[in-house]
């Protein structure tokens, strides 16, 4: 697989992804998901960010049955699988939604240079952390 | 769209992918894969079960990159290269396979 930055003649920028709305209530959660998926086929740099009531976009456990519509809480876990490895849930909009870490999806990634072991996707920051790392960001994507 | 099989009609998007995934059948596979000119061996079909399987657990049709490396991981080496895969689906390995499959067009491919 080619490095991101070895790309012939192509710019890669830093996408940052960052879903604010709950996961079936409206569009909005599984269309974001796609186009970061997109954007990562695309070998661009990406990231993605979960606050407010997008926190519980990747709660474990979800059953849409009783909705009739698809349950794709499953395809975040094809994240790893498409080189997503930054996965940032704010830790101030689960604590007041009284939601614990134990609650979300164990996201996993496999590291190619590390005999293919398993590492997290997610890491919780805090408001401050996660001001950073929208700052970097060449390109902000809201949903 | 629609393609017919044996005096039954299916519904399809107008690049000819399955509009519901239920409608699928082996002989349907068969028949989609007979009217590019292509007749499916089991080495096809080790890529088509692939995929639906890749969907029942992730909700989603792989690109090609993605379905390159899980191919690798679960078959080998030899089977997971765009050369082996190419070879089987000429018109793109994600894209030709998961009509086959009868799931939409992968996510990531345009």
């Amino acid at each position: 697989m080619s490095e991101p930055d070895s790309q012939a003649g192509g710019t890669v920028k830093k996408f940052l992804y960052i879903n604010r709305r709950a996961p079936h209530g409206s569009n909005y959660a599984q269309e974001g998901l796609e186009v970061a998926l997109i954007g990562a086929a695309f070998d661009q740099d990406v990231a993605m960010a979960f606050l407010d009531d997008g926190v519980f976009q990747l709660k474990s456990n979800q059953d849409t049955a009783e909705i009739g519509t698809k349950n794709f809480s499953a395809t975040y876990r094809a994240l790893g699988d498409y080189d997503v490895k930054k996965v940032y849930v704010e830790r101030e909009s689960l604590e007041s939604r009284g939601i614990g870490e134990d609650e979300l999806m164990p996201l996993v990634y496999e590291d190619e240079d590390d005999d293919w072991e398993e590492k997290p996707l997610i890491s919780v920051v805090d408001e401050a952390e996660l001001r950073e790392i929208i700052d970097q960001a060449d390109v902000i994507l809201n949903f | 769209m629609s393609i017919e099989i044996e005096g039954k009609s299916y519904e399809t998007d107008e690049e000819g992918y399955l509009a519901n995934l239920s409608d699928w059948s082996h002989e349907l596979a068969e028949a989609m894969a007979r009217m590019d000119g292509c007749d499916l061996t089991d080495n096809h079909w080790e890529v088509v079960n692939f995929l639906r399987e890749y969907y029942e657990e992730y909700q989603i049709a792989p690109a090609v990159r993605v379905l390159t490396k899980a191919i690798g991981k679960r078959l080998g080496k030899d089977k997971g290269n765009s050369k082996y895969l190419y070879e089987l689906f000429p018109y793109g390995p994600a894209k030709q396979a998961c009509k086959y499959a009868g799931l939409p067009k992968p996510t990531g491919c345009v």
